[in-house]
């Protein structure tokens, strides 16, 4: 038995590291088709992603990406797309900013309270996709796309001077009131004249803690998951499978709540209308990277913030950024073939093996009748 | 599930070590002075045949006159502060000087910037930062678009006008303002229909095709002279109306009559409101370089110094031009008091 964990462990690692190599290698092809030398790009990439402000800009970019991971990742643990995870964060953000506002009080009070505010709105906003499933069937891929344009209107609608919003008159920008300096939330010191690691990692590392404990080792992650694997067989185990699906959306929705709050806690302090967009469909190709297993979306988190990292760099040095874009794309497509490959394989060699012990036995007993 | 526990504390051990064991080592900051003009477009980069391109033209000028490089960096729509931020500090740390920021989606990250690189010499376009090294391009853009509602006013036959902006910003709510009231003052009956590509994201500069599908809804509704203040979507408008007999576009930023790009659609292009983009940067960039006395502070290019004017390309305004000159006359001697602020 213990022979075998090390393999499966083994295919596991191997199927990622597939897709890296194989997006590489048609990166590189593209860099060659464009006329530029593929591996001093590269090189550029992982020289300057080394860099020690580098890597405070990948935790950073990171921590985003990996809530909005675990966000779509508590959807396709039981077969539910959120696509919406895109809108509920911005629309959650927009609250939370606009609470957190204004309102002053002591920091211990208001930061959790700012926080409330962003998971609840999510929560709300995706239990909308969730209720149409269950009691119109209305597909949630479709309510959620349609959920996040209407997110940017009401947005749009309540982020201007007089309304929720604060006009500057000198730079033309509106956003929300300000957090008062009381609700910044903390930040690691990383020396010099570096910029500071973002505290809301350790609120992302809780969120994978909290993921990874309700899915694995609970009851309720145990029938989430057996909806996601077989519906008519949970619903037959005794499984509310209606009721399941408005709980993962609420879930997925509040765990979107929190992908705006590091840029809003611990970097802008307010939203205006460049808070930053996509991040949603980021969590989308974090999450297939990660098999929506807490561990695998952090690296995948960590591997987009580097790729976001180079391609600004890229830029500089004279390639076409739209590379890295190539290279994202090839690789959620590899890493999505790899899997699929590494899982045949894998099957494969689980009925080689149980053949093989199969005859085995038969050869025993024959061995044996004749013996007699 | 202990296996896997047991994986995670080991991959965060290393990767904790790693960061720990690196991170000790070099910034990404080196490099040496004078290497020519950085320059950090907005969303949409050279070539959205608008904003962007103006100030290109602008940095081109310089580069030739003052024989000198430059480097040129573009937005995506994902950026974040520290995206912004990465670029200016990027082209400061290698030492471009002066460095430029094009649009107000910069402001919080140039001051940053401006912040650490003390010695070098900034400026932002559309937006102010106040700080001893940068300088504060802005442009009157009401004034122009109050001239551009005067002639659609005049063109129109149907009395049905219509505005897209890139997106609501108060900036881009400037050029509706203005707008709006130069056609209401020069026909009280007729309408403006203001609609936005994104309201809410800056995304709206960079997509034609939603531009020509809002121009094509305006197109239906009898709407036949369009404004576009939307950057690189507003080509796809002025596609829309050179496609329909008898219905006018204007364009924004630079004269889009000359844009190359848009060759095919001149005739349909009844003038442009022409934001001296170009010229803000290039006096800029020349301030730094060859007079050695950089520009300071605010510098606001309006309708009276030339800073924005309406172009008469192509000869569409030539039977209006006494009505549009006059209107620009009073303006300029303050008898017309255009509004900046635009509610709706």
């Amino acid at each position: 038995m213990k022979k075998f964990d090390k393999e499966r462990v083994l295919l596991a690692i191997a199927a990622p590291v597939l897709a890296l190599i194989a997006a590489f290698a048609l990166t590189a092809l593209v860099l060659l088709a464009t006329g530029k030398e593929p591996f001093s790009a590269f090189g550029v990439m992982f020289e300057y992603g080394a860099k020690s402000d580098s890597q405070v800009y990948i935790l950073n970019k990171a921590t985003t990406y990996y809530l909005a991971g675990l966000a779509v990742a508590i959807g396709f643990r039981m077969n539910l797309f959120n696509i919406g995870v895109d809108g509920q964060y911005r629309l959650s953000a927009f609250f939370a900013a606009a609470a957190g506002g204004a309102m002053d009080l002591p920091g211990l009070v208001q930061i959790p309270l700012i926080i409330l505010v962003a998971m609840l709105v999510g929560a709300m906003w995706a239990s909308i996709a969730g209720l149409l499933k269950v009691y119109r069937g209305v597909s949630e891929v479709i309510s959620t796309i349609m959920l996040n344009s209407l997110a940017t209107a009401f947005i749009s609608y309540l982020l201007v001077d007089g309304k929720l919003g604060v006009l500057d008159p000198d730079t033309n920008i509106v956003s929300t009131e300000p957090l008062p300096a009381s609700s910044h939330f903390f930040t690691i010191p990383t020396g010099g004249d570096l910029d500071p690691v973002w505290g809301f990692i350790v609120v992302a590392v809780l969120a994978g803690l909290a993921f990874w404990f309700v899915l694995g080792r609970t009851r309720f992650g145990f029938d989430l998951r057996s909806v996601g694997r077989s519906e008519p067989a949970a619903q037959a185990s005794g499984v509310n499978v209606k009721r399941m699906v408005v709980t993962s959306m609420v879930l997925s929705g509040a765990m979107a709540g929190l992908v705006g709050m590091p840029t809003v806690l611990n970097d802008t302090h307010q939203f205006t209308a460049d808070f930053p967009l996509g991040v949603g469909f980021t969590g989308i190709a974090v999450a297939l990277l990660g098999r929506n297993n807490p561990v695998g979306i952090a690296l995948g988190a960590l591997l987009w913030g580097f790729l976001e990292r180079g391609a600004n760099r890229l830029e500089f040095e004279g390639y076409d950024k739209e590379i890295v874009g190539v290279m994202q794309g090839v690789i959620v497509l590899c890493v999505v073939i790899a899997y699929e490959l590494v899982r045949r394989y894998g099957t494969k060699r689980q009925q080689q093996r149980v053949g093989a012990e199969l005859a085995a036995q038969t050869v025993n007993l024959t061995k044996r009748e004749v013996a007699k | 599930m202990r296996r896997v526990s047991k994986i995670a504390v080991a991959g965060i051990a290393t990767a904790a070590l790693a960061f720990s064991a690196t991170a000790c080592g070099s910034s990404s900051g080196e490099g040496d002075k004078d290497k020519g003009i950085g320059l950090a477009y907005d969303v949409g980069g050279r070539g959205d045949h608008s904003f962007n391109d103006s100030a290109a033209k602008g940095l081109d000028k310089a580069k030739k006159d003052l024989k000198v490089g430059g480097k040129e960096m573009t937005a995506k729509n994902t950026d974040t502060e520290a995206d912004r931020y990465q670029k200016l500090a990027d082209l400061a740390d290698a030492g471009y000087n002066p460095v430029v920021g094009v649009g107000y989606a910069y402001t919080p990250s140039l001051a940053k910037a401006a912040k650490k690189y003390k010695d070098t010499d900034f400026a932002i376009v559309d937006s102010v930062v106040e700080a001893k090294n940068v300088t504060s391009l802005v442009s009157a853009e009401h004034e122009g678009s109050y001239l551009a509602g005067v002639a659609a006013a005049l063109k129109s036959k149907s009395g049905k006008v219509g505005f897209i902006g890139g997106t609501n910003s108060a900036l881009i709510k400037k050029f509706a303002a203005g707008y709006v009231q130069g056609v209401k003052a020069t026909k009280p009956k007729a309408t403006v229909d203001v609609q936005w590509v994104t309201p809410g994201s800056t995304d709206g500069f960079a997509l034609p095709d939603r531009g020509k599908d809002i121009a094509e809804g305006m197109l239906d509704k009898n709407i036949d002279v369009i404004y576009s203040a939307a950057g690189g979507s507003g080509a796809g408008a002025i596609e829309a109306t050179a496609k329909k007999k008898g219905t006018w576009s204007i364009g924004v930023d630079g004269d889009q009559y000359y844009e190359q790009g848009l060759a095919n659609y001149k005739n349909s292009i009844l003038t442009s409101v022409v934001k001296n983009v170009d010229g803000s940067v290039y006096d800029f960039i020349t301030s730094v370089l060859k007079d050695k006395k950089p520009m300071t502070g605010v510098q606001t290019y309006d309708l009276k110094q030339g800073g924005v004017s309406l172009s008469y390309s192509g000869g569409f305004l030539d039977d209006i031009k006494p009505k549009i000159e006059e209107a620009k006359k009073k303006i300029i001697a303050g008898d017309i008091k255009v509004t900046s602020t635009y509610s709706g």
